[in-house]
C-alpha cells in the first residue's frame, strides 16, 4: 500500500514544492498564454496537440505520438516502470474557432476565453516534465501525459475513449486535470444523456402571409421546455434535467419556424437516466402529432454513472493533501473525462487547478497565485500514486 | 531594369527573411554566446495594462528560462497612470521611469525619448526594441529580429514587417505597410531615398540594433523616430546595413484616422529636417509645429490645433554619462 505523503510528516515538503515551482512561473504562464491563444474547437485540435508534440520533444520525452483520435501522448519513462500513471487533460474548447482567442494578464489573473476549460489543464500537461525536474522527483512508474480531443458537446469523450481502447499502455491509476476548480474531490461521474430536440413548423409555400397567422415554434417550443423543467419539481433530487441552451429565429418580427433545444439528463442512477430519456421521447412523440409541426429528438453521448468511493485511498489522499494545504474540500461528481476512466474501472480523480471565475464566458478568468497549490497537489497525488497498486 | 531597381531585387534576395528561418533557436543561442554578444530587450510603454503582461512572460519565459537568448528585458515608461510598470515588475521585467534616467537631460514625453535613453540605461551590445500593445505576442517578436545581428555581422538594423494582405489574388501577396506609411512615408522615400521603399513596414516599432549604431543616432522625441534613423543610417552605410524580417501577422490597437494625422505630421517635419540637413532641400520656409484638424458639430465648424513639436535628443555617445557607463 501507498504510503501517504502527508501523513509521512512531509506537510513540509509539499509547501517546499509550492515554494520551489515558482522558479517555472513565466514559464508555466506562457504556456498558458501559448494554449490559451490557440483556437480549438471540439474536432480541431490540431494546432494546439502540435503545441503539446513540441513542447514534449523539447522536454526530451519518449514514445511522443498522435493517434488516430488526434490525441497527443509523451512518457516520462520510470525507474522501474513496472506501473504506468496517467495525467490527462483535454484540449478542446467550446469555443468557435472564429472567436478572438486573446488571453490578457493582469496582477495575479489572466483572462481569456477557455482559460479554465481547459488551457490551463494543456498548459501545465507541457510544463509537467519541467515541473518533476525542478522538484528533483523521478518516478517509479511510467507517466504518460495525455492531450485528448473530441471532449465537449457531440465529441463524448471520443478521445479519452479511443485511446483508453487502443493503447498499448496498461493505466494503474489516473488523473485528469481541469483548470478548476481547486479544491474538488471529483471520484465520481454522474450518469448522463446529452441530446438536442428539434422543432420546425411546416410553412405553407406562401411564406409572407404564413408569416402573418403562424406564430411558428416559439408556443411550441415554450411548453416543450416547461415540460421538460416539470420532470425535475417531481422530487428526485439526484436527477436533472439541465437545459444549456436553446436555439430560434433570427430577427425581431418574424417568428421563427425552426427551435433548437440542447439538454443533458444527469443522475447517479443509471436506470433513473434511462427512465427520463424515455419521458422525454414520449412527450418529443406526444408535441409531434400535432398537426403542422415536426419535433425530433437525438441522444448525442452518454456516460454510465461511476464512482471510486468516499473511502478509496486516493481520494482520502486528495481529500488529505489538500487540508495540508490549507484548502477546503469539495465533493464534485463529473461528467468529462474521468467518467470514460471509471468505466473501464480504472482509479482516477479530476484535480482542479485553480480559482477563477465565469468559467464558459467570454470573460473566463484564472488566479494565478493559487495554481502553485494546484500544482503542489498534483505532484503529491503522483507520488501517492507511484507508491501503491490501487483496485476500483 | 534601372540601377536601383537591380539594387532593391538582390537586397530583397539577401537581406529580407521570414521568421521561420530562425526556428533552430539552440543554434541561435550558440552562435550568440559564440560571437561574444549580449542583448538587451527594451518595450517603451504609455499606459499598457493591457497588454504589458502577457509581452513580458512570453519574452521571459521563451528567450531568457527556455533559451537564453536575450540578457535583460526592461520596460521604459514615460509616466504610465495606469497599472502597466506594476504588472511588468510582477512578471521579472526591469522597469524605469523615462524621467528617472539621465535626469540632468530632463524628461521630454514621447516614444523617441524612451528609446534614446534605453541606449544609456542597458547593457546589450544589440537592443532590441519591442511595442508594448502587441496583442498576439510571440518570441519571434524578438528572435527573429536579432537572429540576422547574430549570424551577419556586416548587417547593423533589422525591421520588422507583416503580412498585412489588403487583397488576395493568385499567390502574390501585397505587402502593405500601414495607413502612414503607403500614403506618407513610401511616397516620400519613393522620390528622395528610393532604395529605402524596399522597407516594407518602415514605421513599425519592432526592431533590433547594434549598440554603436545607435549611440551615432540622433533621436527626435515623437513619431519621426524611425524615420530619422532609417534616412541617417542609410546615409552613412547604404542599404546594405538594414535587414528585415517576415514575422506573419501582428494584432494591434487600430489608431483613429485623426491620431495618424498628427503622427503623418511629425514624420513629414523630421523628413523635410533630413532633406535640409542632407542638402536635398534647399530655401525650405522656417518649419512650424502647429498641426491644424477641425471637426463640425450640426453646421458649426471648427478648428482644433496641435502643437507637435519634433525636438531630437542628439547622439548617445555625444553625452560624457555615456561614454562613462559605457566604457566608450
Amino acid at each position: 500500500m501507498a504510503k501517504s505523503i502527508v501523513n509521512r510528516g512531509s506537510r513540509e515538503t509539499l509547501l517546499a514544492h509550492r515554494e520551489a515551482l515558482g522558479n517555472l512561473r513565466e514559464i508555466l504562464f506562457a504556456n498558458v498564454v501559448m494554449a490559451g491563444e490557440i483556437p480549438a474547437p471540439t474536432g480541431y485540435e490540431r494546432r494546439i496537440t502540435r503545441f503539446l508534440s513540441d513542447r514534449f520533444t523539447e522536454c526530451g520525452l519518449d514514445n511522443i505520438s498522435l493517434d488516430q483520435a488526434g490525441n497527443v501522448a509523451g512518457v516520462i519513462s520510470g525507474k522501474t516502470g513496472r506501473r504506468n500513471l496517467l495525467v490527462a487533460a483535454h484540449v478542446d474548447k467550446i469555443w468557435a474557432e472564429s472567436e478572438d482567442h486573446t488571453v490578457s494578464v493582469g496582477v495575479g489573473v489572466m483572462s481569456g476565453r477557455g482559460l479554465a476549460d481547459n488551457s490551463l489543464g494543456a498548459a501545465v500537461l507541457a510544463t509537467l516534465p519541467l515541473i518533476l525536474d525542478e522538484l528533483g522527483i523521478t518516478l517509479d512508474a511510467n507517466l504518460i501525459l495525455l492531450g485528448t480531443t473530441r471532449s465537449f458537446g457531440r465529441g463524448d469523450l471520443r478521445g479519452m475513449r479511443f485511446f483508453l481502447e487502443n493503447s498499448a499502455w496498461e493505466i494503474d491509476s489516473a488523473l485528469c486535470l481541469e483548470g478548476m476548480a481547486l479544491g474538488r474531490l471529483s471520484f465520481s461521474s454522474l450518469g448522463m444523456a446529452r441530446g438536442e430536440i428539434v422543432v420546425e413548423v411546416v410553412r405553407p409555400h406562401d411564406e409572407e402571409s404564413a408569416t402573418e397567422v403562424s406564430p411558428g415554434v416559439v408556443p411550441t417550443l415554450s411548453e416543450l421546455i416547461e415540460a421538460m423543467l416539470a420532470i425535475n419539481r417531481r422530487g428526485c433530487p439526484d436527477t436533472r434535467v439541465l437545459i444549456g441552451s436553446i436555439e430560434s429565429g433570427s430577427g425581431y418580427s418574424v417568428p421563427p419556424g425552426r427551435g433548437l433545444v440542447r439538454f443533458e439528463i444527469r443522475s447517479l442512477d443509471a436506470d433513473r437516466v434511462s427512465e427520463v430519456e424515455a419521458e422525454l421521447v414520449q412527450l418529443v412523440e406526444r408535441f409531434s402529432g400535432r398537426s403542422g409541426t415536426t419535433v425530433g429528438i437525438e441522444i448525442i453521448a452518454r456516460r454510465r454513472p461511476g464512482n471510486l468511493g468516499l473511502d478509496h485511498p486516493l481520494v482520502r489522499e486528495a481529500g488529505e493533501i489538500l487540508v495540508a494545504l490549507g484548502l477546503e474540500s469539495r465533493v464534485e461528481p463529473s461528467v468529462s473525462e474521468l467518467a470514460a476512466l471509471l468505466d473501464r474501472r480504472i482509479p482516477s480523480l479530476t484535480l482542479g487547478l485553480t480559482k477563477g471565475e465565469n468559467r464558459h464566458s467570454p470573460e473566463e478568468s484564472i488566479l494565478l497565485d493559487p495554481i502553485f497549490d494546484g500544482l503542489a497537489q498534483l505532484v503529491a497525488m503522483l507520488q501517492f500514486m507511484d507508491g501503491g497498486d490501487f483496485t476500483f | 531594369m534601372s540601377e536601383t531597381d537591380e539594387r532593391i531585387a538582390r537586397w530583397l534576395e539577401t537581406n529580407t527573411f521570414h521568421h521561420s528561418e530562425f526556428w533552430d533557436m539552440q543554434e541561435l543561442v550558440r552562435a550568440k554566446h559564440e560571437a561574444g554578444l549580449t542583448i538587451s530587450l527594451c518595450i517603451p510603454t504609455l499606459n499598457e495594462e493591457k497588454t504589458i503582461g502577457k509581452e513580458i512572460i512570453v519574452f521571459k519565459s521563451e528567450l531568457m528560462d527556455r533559451y537564453p537568448l536575450i540578457d535583460e528585458i526592461a520596460v521604459i515608461d514615460s509616466g504610465s497612470t495606469d497599472r502597466t510598470l506594476e504588472i511588468a515588475a510582477s512578471y521579472g521585467a526591469d522597469t524605469y521611469l523615462s524621467a528617472d534616467i539621465l535626469p540632468g537631460h530632463g524628461f521630454k514625453p514621447g516614444k523617441g525619448e524612451n528609446l534614446w535613453k534605453a541606449i544609456y540605461q542597458l547593457r546589450g551590445d544589440i537592443i532590441c526594441y519591442v511595442d508594448a500593445d502587441i496583442k498576439n505576442i510571440h518570441a519571434k517578436f524578438a528572435s527573429a529580429l536579432v537572429a540576422p545581428l547574430i549570424y551577419r555581422p556586416e548587417i547593423q538594423y533589422v525591421k520588422a514587417f507583416y503580412d498585412r494582405p489588403l487583397a488576395v489574388s493568385d499567390e502574390v501577396r501585397p505587402s502593405g505597410g500601414g495607413r502612414v506609411t503607403e500614403i506618407l512615408v513610401r511616397p516620400l522615400f519613393s522620390m528622395f531615398f528610393p532604395e529605402l521603399t524596399a522597407l516594407m513596414q518602415p514605421l513599425s516599432g519592432e526592431y533590433a540594433v547594434r549598440r554603436e549604431v545607435l549611440e551615432r543616432l540622433p533621436f527626435p522625441i515623437g513619431y519621426g523616430v524611425e524615420t530619422s534613423h532609417l534616412i541617417d543610417l542609410y546615409q552613412s552605410s547604404g542599404l546594405d546595413a538594414f535587414a528585415q524580417t517576415d514575422l506573419d501577422k501582428r494584432v494591434h490597437r487600430n489608431q483613429s484616422t485623426t491620431d495618424l494625422g498628427k503622427m503623418s505630421f511629425g514624420i513629414l517635419q523630421t523628413f523635410l529636417n533630413r532633406l535640409e540637413t542632407y542638402g536635398m532641400a534647399k530655401d525650405l520656409p522656417e518649419l512650424h509645429g502647429l498641426f491644424r484638424q477641425f471637426q463640425a458639430e450640426g453646421r458649426r465648424y471648427e478648428q482644433v490645433t496641435h502643437e507637435i513639436l519634433e525636438e531630437e535628443r542628439p547622439p548617445m555617445i555625444t553625452l560624457p554619462e555615456y561614454r562613462e557607463r559605457h566604457g566608450r
